[in-house]
């Protein structure tokens, strides 16, 4: 993708509008049915593989979730949940995959204090130009759903970018390519949409009333979505936020810091800003487990 | 597989990306972690790049040269062959066998270097053969072959989008083959199939099934007999086709019988049956009788329903620990699978194999399906999903101490003539009308001592059938490592094989290997065998010095870097192509065999020694290969698709092969010596049209078949005895299942008809080709060696006090167990829980933890337990516990799990404990134990496989570091 297909840079005002000359670009989707998800993790390794990402050979802390978290090298990976329905016994291991949503309003976008480190294009995709980003951790903060990563080696940010290269030349994600029960699906939002449609009334069929998509609106609807098999209670599922939105807290800190940004230069906002990772995103909702605690 | 170059000369080619091939029929371009994970595999660091030596008692490998590894280990071989040949037995028969060295074969091979392993080991005289079948799938071969006349699956991956239902039972296809089981979720979106587990824990496939109930590792027979008795008790079953298509109107001799748990004929000295009551009443003209009724007192289907008679659904749940209603709410759907309109499909793998009565347990399977009518139907069968990568081609290729390709035996001592043999294993006409395809045994059987012997074979030497060793008894790995444990094993070579780690017992394997004088290790990366000497602590606790072992490892290629073809669990051969060389030194392994074998026949020419034409008759010469050191994959495949080794002419005497033309089909095969063939079943794999295996087009011709897509063996059926499908008249018992029709000269259809093309409907001909009956066994007759029922039987390590059935008979009775290994087996006072290992998908046995990708997604040894045990034993999430057997311990994170139940059985309560078996000391992930210290040394009464699945532990936790 080249910038002619960029319609949103992060701290760039809006005088200077996105290029549209262009015939307007399909919009895309990456839609995870969760019901069909085995939690193989081959969209994991097929993500690393593609992407040239070796994360550390860690250790088994009596879960799955292996890495343990997202990182600078792990941009996807799978969230185990065992849930007991309380009345009927019947047992469910939930399996979701996590990784960055694609928020048409994003949330990493609008707090990135650096003009253009930030972007997204036109079909949907909020990539990282990692050329540009100082480390801030602004985007870290300002993400609902805790995805972006600083890596240590680099002091850059990192996340999924939906494969925007493969996507670029007409090729899926390696991760939707891959996935071998066709969990993963990729196309036009729309399509999507309709896909998950059937996939949900599969599911009311099978006894799920409250089947359902996961495409929130507090971020604008996503680019990545979920079929759910309770839409009612994302938070089920390794604490997916119900209604997730973008902290006004980062809008408040994003008019006090970008000045700052400008003037003090990296160094001193990444200083600032190790504040804010360590406090954490503060937009998961009062009482939700964070995903550390999902077994 | 994306290579760097474009084959030019001076681009050399290195692979940099894998991604799975969309025009794959089963595929469809996607990959399971392993496969996505295989660019780390290929350029682990862990790949060996030279040949090395460790000497006796040494603590280091030093290099040595591709020459002088060849030459020292011919050496090796020929003295200790020329030293311990046995040219005849006590007897005085002649048996030319050579015991004191053994080989493993890699099933993770092409079968080109199968074809290979095979003249090499018996080209020796070697009896001590076997391939990784061995420790998986060797028992479905011993339960499907005497079931439905063929050891493999039955239907195919693609088809299984063709079931109403799924069936998931002593497998975890979710975890184990992610691929395969699209289309089980293909089956559930577009079929609206309901998918049922049953399994000790709640694993991966349980996730997304809509049924799921705990069972009690070890008991599935039960559970399986239970299902029998209800659907007979029910009349739940597709009565046209038990009447046509199964053994249920055939009446069995006065003189069977079952009794508290044994069968009539047992012998309990050599803990083995007399099997001659075990078979069918036969009339003045020697054929079987039959009652079309079935109401006769001893027709088969009467005998079955007393034998399972006990089997209610209270004694399953006594048994399994299913509860009465879980079994019944899956009893239910079961049986709405005797419609004709609906079908079943059955899914298993290990967990089924790994038990001493392995084999009986799939046989229930089986009965289940033809009761039902599920077998030759598209959404049915028996689906053996099988886990190296080739081995269903090794088990094809006969890589197993006893076999020989295409599903024969090798003769015994008692078989000294080829007359002899061949009267003994051709199968007899039992029922006037039949196919009864296994009467071709000598054109099979033949073609292949020609191929084997070439220009030496000839009808005066009876084909050089003197020069196949003969056997005594079965030299199954259990019973050869046992033979080195007692110090009888002199040589052995393990080719991409690491059974330290696959064996049961490790700290007996280590003590079997160390009384090696020599041990060849051929693989591309380094195994935990290759290092069996070298201490590593707890892990591996030896003493290196008293070790006089020498050791030679030679780097071999992996698939990524040679030609040829595998064969997958729907019996495809289908060819792959080189991305690159292998690294650094590593040879292929035609090129290490034939290097070994060259030089080995170098020596028997110029010095003599123990029956040299053993070898020296062997085809591996100038006349066989363009360079027996080093034969191209090429000329095995069409060898094993064999040839025409003169003009061959039809009845009418129309020429129908020139001298040297490829065959087209086993049908052309000759009992004379004018055709040779290495493996029957493979012949059309490779014809004069060219490489069949290589074929892809993808058109799907009906119901999600694919035949111009690779080759299926036999003769390109994609599902096997589809003339099941139909009723004897031809019409389809589902018509939208209709695989195959009736054009008025031939069947036609979706499939290659497994039947004779030309034999029109309405004939006695019943579509079980390979069997003499030409019906589906329901009573296995004599084709099992511990019953023509199952029964249940406990584990060896069981963790009720007697089995509920019959009290004196609590095990196998026929379970082999050798007195070393008796004397490790531990009791439940002890042992108090039941464990089962398995496999995770995030890695593929001991091989993928070499992958850094893979070693990332479960990087250390852990067990599973239940939340009730672990609280009880206070062990938390991430713990480090200590599981120990009488045979030794492990260390293991503890994975606190919902996922396991305490369940009851047989009044009390029972804990089991999951233990997944990759880790060891060597690869990209963490060091650890070798899980396989604790399972036990006892294998299935009919095929040797050991008891895996079913054993029992103590488990405590512990301060010592993690594993
Ligand atoms: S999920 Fe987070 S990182 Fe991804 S686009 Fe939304 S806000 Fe940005
Ligand atoms: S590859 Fe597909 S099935 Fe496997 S974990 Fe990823 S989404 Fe789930």
């Amino acid at each position: 993708m080249n910038s002619q297909n960029i319609i949103k840079r992060s701290a760039t005002s809006e005088i200077t509008p996105a290029p549209h000359v262009r015939d307007h670009q399909m919009e895309v989707a990456k839609l995870i049915d969760v019901s069909t998800c085995i939690g193989c993790k081959a969209c994991q390794v097929a993500c690393n593989e593609w992407n040239d990402l070796r994360g550390e050979v860690e250790e088994n802390v009596g879960v799955y979730d292996n890495p343990r978290d997202l990182a600078p090298e792990t941009w996807t990976l799978m969230r185990f949940t065992e849930h007991e329905e309380e009345e009927t016994g019947k047992l469910e291991w939930l399996i979701r995959k996590d990784g960055c949503m694609h928020c048409e309003d994003p949330g990493c976008l609008k707090a990135c204090p650096i003009p253009g480190a930030i972007v997204q294009y036109a079909n949907g995709i909020v990539d990282f130009q990692s050329d540009l980003c100082v480390g801030c951790g602004y985007c870290v903060a300002g993400c609902p759903f805790d995805v972006p990563r600083i890596s240590q080696k680099d002091n850059k940010a990192y996340k999924c970018t939906l494969c925007s290269d493969r996507v670029a030349v007409g090729q899926t994600p390696a991760c939707a390519k891959t996935c071998p029960t066709g969990a993963i699906s990729f196309g036009s939002k729309e399509e999507m949409k309709t896909l998950a449609a059937t996939r949900i009334s599969d599911l009311n069929e099978r006894g799920y009333e409250n089947a359902g998509l996961y495409d929130p609106e507090g971020v604008g609807g996503t680019h990545v979505m979920y079929v759910l098999q309770h839409a009612d209670d994302p938070k089920r599922y390794a604490g997916l936020p119900k209604d997730p939105k973008i902290s006004g807290v980062v809008e408040g800190w994003k008019d006090v810091l970008k000045p700052a940004a400008a003037v003090a230069g990296a160094v001193a906002v990444g200083a600032m800003a190790a504040h804010f990772i360590s406090v954490g995103p503060n937009v998961t909702e009062e009482g939700e487990e964070s995903p550390d605690d999902a077994a | 597989m994306y290579s760097l170059g474009d084959g030019a000369k001076n681009a050399k080619p290195r692979i940099f990306h894998i991604e799975g091939d969309p025009d794959h029929p089963v595929s469809r371009g996607s990959l399971c972690p392993k496969g996505a994970g295989l660019l780390d595999m290929i350029h682990s660091k862990n790949r060996l790049l030279y040949p090395e030596y460790r000497a006796p008692g040494s603590k280091e490998w030093v290099r040595i040269s591709w020459d002088e590894a060849t030459k020292r280990i011919a050496r090796l071989l020929k003295d200790d062959r020329d030293k311990n040949f046995i040219s005849h037995n006590e007897k005085g028969q002649l048996v030319n066998r050579w015991l004191t060295s053994g080989m493993l074969a890699s099933s993770a091979a092409s079968n080109e270097t199968g074809v290979l392993d095979f003249k090499f080991a018996r080209g020796l005289g070697m009896l001590g053969l076997d391939c990784q079948a061995r420790l998986c799938h060797a028992p479905t071969v011993a339960a499907l072959a005497p079931s439905f006349g063929r050891g493999a699956m039955t239907n195919h991956w693609v088809d299984i989008k063709n079931a109403n239902v799924v069936i998931v039972m002593g497998g975890n296809p979710a975890e184990a083959h992610p691929v395969g089981f699209k289309w089980v979720i293909e089956a559930k979106i577009k079929n609206k199939a309901k998918v049922i587990v049953v399994d000790p824990r709640f694993n991966r496939t349980a996730a997304v099934a809509d049924i799921f109930s705990p069972i009690r590792a070890g008991s599935d027979t039960a559970f399986l007999m239970g299902m029998v008795r209800y659907l007979l008790e029910t009349d739940q079953i597709q009565h046209d086709y038990v009447r046509s298509y199964t053994n249920a109107t055939m009446i069995v001799r006065e003189d069977f019988a079952f009794h508290d748990g044994v069968f009539s004929g047992f012998d309990a000295a050599t803990k083995s049956y007399d099997k001659s009551s075990w078979t069918y009443e036969t009339g003045p003209d020697g054929n079987a009788l039959r009652d079309m009724t079935m109401t006769h007192p001893r027709s088969v289907l009467q005998l079955l329903k007393q034998h399972v008679d006990r089997y209610t659904p209270e004694m399953v749940e006594t048994i399994t620990g299913v509860k009465k209603a879980d079994f019944l709410q899956i009893a239910e759907i079961i049986g709405s699978c005797s419609a004709k309109t609906k079908t079943l499909t059955w899914l298993y793998a290990l967990g089924w194999t790994h038990h001493t009565g392995g084999a009986q347990i799939i046989r229930g399977s089986a009965m289940i399906q033809l009761l039902l009518g599920n077998i030759g139907m598209a959404g049915g069968g028996v689906n053996a999903l099988r886990g190296h990568s080739n081995i269903q081609g090794y088990t094809d290729l006969g890589l197993l101490s006893l076999r020989v390709p295409g599903y024969m035996n090798l003769p015994s001592d008692n078989q000294q003539t080829l007359q002899q043999y061949l009267d003994e294993t051709t199968p007899k006409d039992v029922i006037p009308g039949q196919v009864n395809y296994w009467k071709n045994t000598p054109k099979f059987f033949i073609s292949m001592l020609k191929n084997l012997y070439g220009k030496h074979a000839t009808k005066e030497n009876g084909f050089d059938f003197d020069l196949l060793p003969k056997w005594d008894r079965s030299y199954d790995m259990l019973a050869y490592f046992d033979l080195m444990y007692q110090g009888k094993v002199n040589g052995y070579i393990a080719q991409g094989f690491n059974p330290l780690a696959a064996m049961p017992d490790k700290n007996k394997t280590s003590l079997s290997l160390s009384k090696l004088k020599f041990l060849v290790i051929i693989d591309p990366l380094v195994t935990e065998t290759s290092n069996f000497w070298r201490n590593e602590g707890r892990y591996n606790d030896v003493k290196t010095e008293d070790i006089q072992t020498e050791v030679f490892r030679l780097p071999s290629n992996c698939f990524a870097e040679e030609n040829g073809a595998i064969v997958n669990s729907g019996r495809w051969l289908q060819w792959h192509f080189a991305g690159q060389e292998p690294p650094g030194d590593a040879r292929h392994d035609p090129a290490i065999l034939g290097g070994i074998m060259t030089e080995l026949r170098r020596l028997y020419a110029e010095e003599g020694g123990a029956c040299p034409e053993q070898l020296l008759h062997m085809t591996w010469d100038e006349d066989t290969y363009h360079d027996p050191s080093f034969p191209h994959p090429e000329e095995m495949a069409k060898e094993a698709n064999g040839y025409a080794t003169q003009d061959i002419y039809d009845d009418s005497g129309k020429l129908l092969y020139k001298e040297g033309q490829l065959l087209n089909s086993f049908a052309d095969l000759r009992d004379d010596g004018s055709t040779q063939s290495f493996c029957w079943v493979f012949t059309g794999s490779w014809t004069e049209a060219g490489n069949q295996m290589a074929n892809r087009d993808n058109t799907d011709t009906g119901l999600g078949n694919t035949p111009g897509w690779a080759y299926a063996w036999p003769a390109n059926r994609r599902i096997l005895y589809n003339r099941a499908s139909m009723d004897i008249d031809g019409n389809s018992w589902d018509p939208h299942r209709q695989i195959l029709h009736w054009n008025g000269e031939k069947w036609v259809g979706a499939d290659v008809p497994d039947f004779p093309a030309t034999i029109p409907p309405g004939k006695e001909a019943a579509p079980f080709i390979m069997l003499p009956e030409g019906v589906g066994r329901l009573f296995s007759a004599k084709g099992m060696n511990d019953g023509p029922f199952p029964e249940h039987y406990e584990p060896v390590e069981s963790p009720i006090a007697k089995n509920p059935l019959h009290a004196k008979v609590t095990h196998n009775p026929t379970a082999r167990i050798f007195q070393n290994d008796a004397e490790r087996m531990g009791n439940r006072t002890e042992f108090p829980y039941v464990a089962t290992t398995y496999s995770v998908t995030e890695l593929f046995r001991h091989w993928t933890k070499h992958s850094h990708l893979n070693a990332m997604l479960q990087p250390e040894q852990f067990i599973e337990i239940g939340e009730k045990l672990a609280a009880a034993k206070g062990i938390g999430h991430g713990d480090t516990v200590k599981v120990t057997t009488k045979r030794g311990y492990i260390t293991a994170k503890a994975v606190v799990t919902k996922r396991m139940r305490t369940l009851n059985v047989a009044g009390q309560e029972v804990d089991q404990i999951g233990i997944p078996c990759h880790w060891g000391f060597e690869g990209a992930t963490r060091k650890g134990f070798l899980a396989n210290t604790l399972s036990p040394g006892v294998g299935d009464a009919n095929s040797q496989t050991p008891e895996f699945k079913a054993f029992l532990v103590n488990i405590e936790k512990t301060d010592e570091v993690a594993a």
